[in-house]
């Protein structure tokens, strides 16, 4: 409908965009008031006995109305249209370019760009001032870009739905936490055994789900997170149960200076800096940007190795791939393996950042969100992924502080509850603007004469 | 022997509304093979609507019969919670359609998410309780049945029968398993599918608004993140039937509810629902389609 109006010039032809984008909006109208009639309009609220009374909100529900029907008005009447007549200019003027400097070299500038990240902030908003760029935006992002490239090896590359990712990040958060605050290991003997135990779990979820295929795949992961977080949650003389683990050590740096402000060997002592919390979030920012790129490099290497290109071709085709003489067990279980020992090493970075591990970190919604990172960003695209998961995490952080808005809405308006909100929405919106991804084509690491990129409409996902 | 009757009876109560909500993934995974995660946010949609109903009729009504009362509650629910799925279906699900696999389950992630942080903006993060509607117990033989136990398992097999004949007997149900067993062929045959898929949905909705009235009617209180944990053993159920089959759901939801109940009383209440989920993953590797499921053949 909407491309037969907007291909052949639009407004000529009856009926009139516009006709159509009131009765659309009139539609809309009626479907979010019996929507949000209940939800919006009442409100169930405690009284002072303690019993559930209703309260109403007429107004607000009228204005959600409204702007539903605005919002439903514009998109039909203006911006759908704006949208194919863009597609149709896009389809016939063919874009030949030589791609620039800045194109060529992208990838180099924008590690870069990474690494004196740190630097420009400091130099702008001061060393107490960097703490929360470096920490929030900095190391929150980088957790997630790397969990996200641990889960993509299993997802992306080898094709098989993994919706209990975050166990092995527990795994590795609480075997840091466990045997750092137990035995006084240092991380840098902890991050490897963190990985190999993270490693080892993948393992043992591999085992019972190498039959299974597509969404049995899925319940089956789906499971195995939860009977994690359950354990953890129960096994309460080791794990201290929902309670958590506090005062988990900090990183030292290889045993020359530490980040404990009592110790003799504190860095602000050993440099003559003073004492500043900056200096660990600083260090713990290009830790974990090292541990990923570390994720990147491994990954792009493993392509080009048998291994890899096994996963890409059981994601392509697990009978072909049978009837070629490759070991799907063996495949699937190295690639649950890799991708878990990546959770891990990031879990056992996550203790020590936060110093406290609780189940509550480990939920369903963060292998979700992982997830959702990974499709988003294009299923097997390194750089895609990371542009989703500054957009998709880097856009919550940034709701927290949007404090102005409190100008509009009146001092009681929290930005920060309609976080998750808008994080859902976000997540619809974005897949369906771009169901495959930010960067829907892949790279071919064989080809014949010249590298050309694969086109999204001809790259697969794999069935399990 | 009456602890385990009284065990039985509270896991058959438990599973009649895991299966009551296992339909709506099983259905759905059927016409259209996606698992729809936003199921079990819609059924705390629906017991969020007889909540508010509820609410309503008391302030409303100085007092009204509590059977008039729960009927209410239960159609109100189902209508709303229907137009919440048919929207869902329509802005979120329709437009991927054919497009990548994962594509509409993130988009489903995300619904779940968006409808979870909706409902806890709008009627506020804490507990919601009500009074207890229907108290009544009866005792028979040492062992005790609440009139809350024969409601609910009474209503279940009441809308199971009806259901069965929806799909059974009616061309709506042809249309529907036209649908499931070749969409194309389908809508050559002069099918419409989109309506077919709507409906389906509006019957998961309803089923689900069901589960979601007796769910709130059995424990009296409901709160935004109810939906998860109900929702992942409905859908733990409708696999363990074997997903796609309808007689597999209700199958899958009553073992859940009777492996739970089991569990919690002979060995730990802590450990139930790892009970459940490892008894999925032991039931998966000897039978990797599900109980009732038909083994996905691959054409090559």
């Amino acid at each position: 409908m909407t491309q037969a109006v907007s291909l052949s010039a639009p407004a000529t032809t009856a009926p009139s965009p516009i006709a159509r984008a009131v009765r659309e909006a009139l539609f809309a109208g009626v479907i979010s008031f019996g929507l949000f009639v209940l939800f919006i309009g009442l409100k169930s609220d405690q009284n002072i006995d303690n019993r559930l009374i209703v309260v109403t909100r007429w107004g607000t529900l009228a204005i959600v109305v409204a702007l539903t029907m605005l919002g439903r008005f514009l998109f039909v009447g203006f911006l759908a249209p704006a949208f194919q007549a863009r597609k149709a200019r896009r389809a016939k003027v063919e874009v030949v370019s030589e791609a620039g400097f800045v194109k060529r070299n992208l990838l180099a500038i924008a590690i870069f760009a990474l690494f004196l990240y740190p630097v420009f902030i400091i130099s702008t908003a001061g060393l107490q001032g960097s703490l929360k760029w470096v920490d929030n935006f900095g190391i929150q992002i980088l957790i997630y870009v790397m969990l996200a490239w641990g889960l993509n090896i299993v997802v992306g590359l080898a094709g098989l739905l993994d919706l209990g990712y975050v166990a092995f990040y527990a795994v590795g958060a609480y075997s840091y936490a466990l045997l750092a605050s137990e035995l006084g290991w240092s991380f840098w003997i902890l991050l490897p055994t963190a990985g190999i135990l993270a490693a080892f779990w993948g393992v043992i979820l591999g085992f019972p789900v190498l039959r299974l295929r597509g969404d049995y795949l899925a319940i089956v992961t789906l499971a195995f997170g939860e009977i994690i977080r359950l354990v953890l949650i129960n096994w309460r003389e080791v794990t201290n149960g929902s309670a958590g683990i506090s005062g988990i050590p900090k990183i030292d740096f290889f045993g020359w200076f530490t980040f404990n402000v009592s110790d003799p060997n504190y860095f602000g002592k050993v440099f003559g800096l003073g004492v500043s919390g900056a200096y660990y979030k600083i260090f713990l920012y290009y830790l974990i940007l090292l541990l990923a790129l570390l994720t990147a490099f491994v990954t792009i290497r493993l392509r080009r190795m048998p291994v890899g290109r096994a996963w890409e071709a059981l994601r392509e085709d697990e009978i072909a791939c049978r009837s070629l003489g490759i070991n799907t067990t063996n495949t699937k279980l190295t690639a649950f393996a890799i991708g878990a020992m990546f959770g891990g090493f990031a879990g056992s970075f996550f203790a020590a950042r936060q110093g406290f591990v609780s189940p509550e970190s480990f939920v369903f919604l963060e292998s979700a969100i992982i997830l959702a990172i990974v499709v988003l960003g294009g299923m097997g695209s390194l750089p895609g992924i990371a542009i989703a998961a500054v957009v998709m995490i880097g856009g919550t952080e940034i709701l927290r502080e949007m404090n102005f808005l409190k100008l509009i809405f009146g001092p009681s308006f929290t930005p920060e509850l309609y976080r998750m909100l808008l994080f859902g929405l976000a997540m619809v919106i974005v897949m369906l603007w771009k169901p495959r991804g930010f960067v829907g084509s892949r790279e071919p690491t064989a080809f014949l004469r010249a590298r050309k990129a694969v086109s999204s409409s001809f790259t697969k996902e794999g069935h399990g | 022997m009456e602890y385990f009757i009284q065990q039985l009876i509270n896991g058959l109560t438990l599973g009649s509304i895991y299966g009551l909500i296992a339909i709506g993934y099983t259905m759905v995974y059927g016409i259209i093979g996606m698992i729809n995660f936003a199921h079990g946010d819609v059924f705390m949609i629906g017991a969020f609507i007889a909540l508010i109903v509820f609410l309503v009729l008391t302030t409303v009504f100085y007092s009204i019969p509590v059977a008039l009362a729960l009927l209410i509650m239960m159609i109100v629910a189902m209508l709303l919670t229907s137009l919440y799925n048919w929207t869902i279906e329509k802005v979120a699900y329709r437009p991927l359609r054919g497009s990548f696999r994962l594509a509409p389950l993130i988009t489903a992630i995300g619904m779940s998410i968006a409808l979870s942080n909706f409902v806890q903006v709008a009627q506020g993060p804490r507990n919601k309780p009500i009074p207890p509607l229907v108290g009544r117990v009866y005792e028979i033989g040492g062992v005790v049945i609440s009139l809350k136990q024969i409601i609910i398992v009474a209503v279940t097999a009441v809308l199971l029968t009806l259901f069965w004949y929806l799909v059974n007997k009616t061309a709506l149900g042809r249309a529907q398993r036209a649908c499931e067993q070749d969409r194309k062929m389908a809508a050559l045959l002069g099918i419409d599918v989109d309506r077919t898929i709507s409906i389906t949905f509006i019957m998961g909705a309803s089923l689900a608004a069901v589960a979601g009235t007796l769910f709130l009617m059995y424990y009296g209180v409901i709160v935004f993140s109810d939906g998860f944990v109900p929702g992942v053993k409905a859908f733990t159920a409708a696999v363990l039937g074997g997903i796609g089959s309808i007689p597999g759901a209700v199958l899958g939801g009553l073992l859940i509810g009777f492996i739970e109940s089991m569990w919690s009383a002979y060995f730990s209440i802590d450990y139930k629902d790892v009970a459940a989920f490892s008894i999925l993953a032991i039931v998966l590797i000897f039978m990797p389609s599900g109980i009732l499921g038909r083994p996905e053949v691959e054409k090559v």
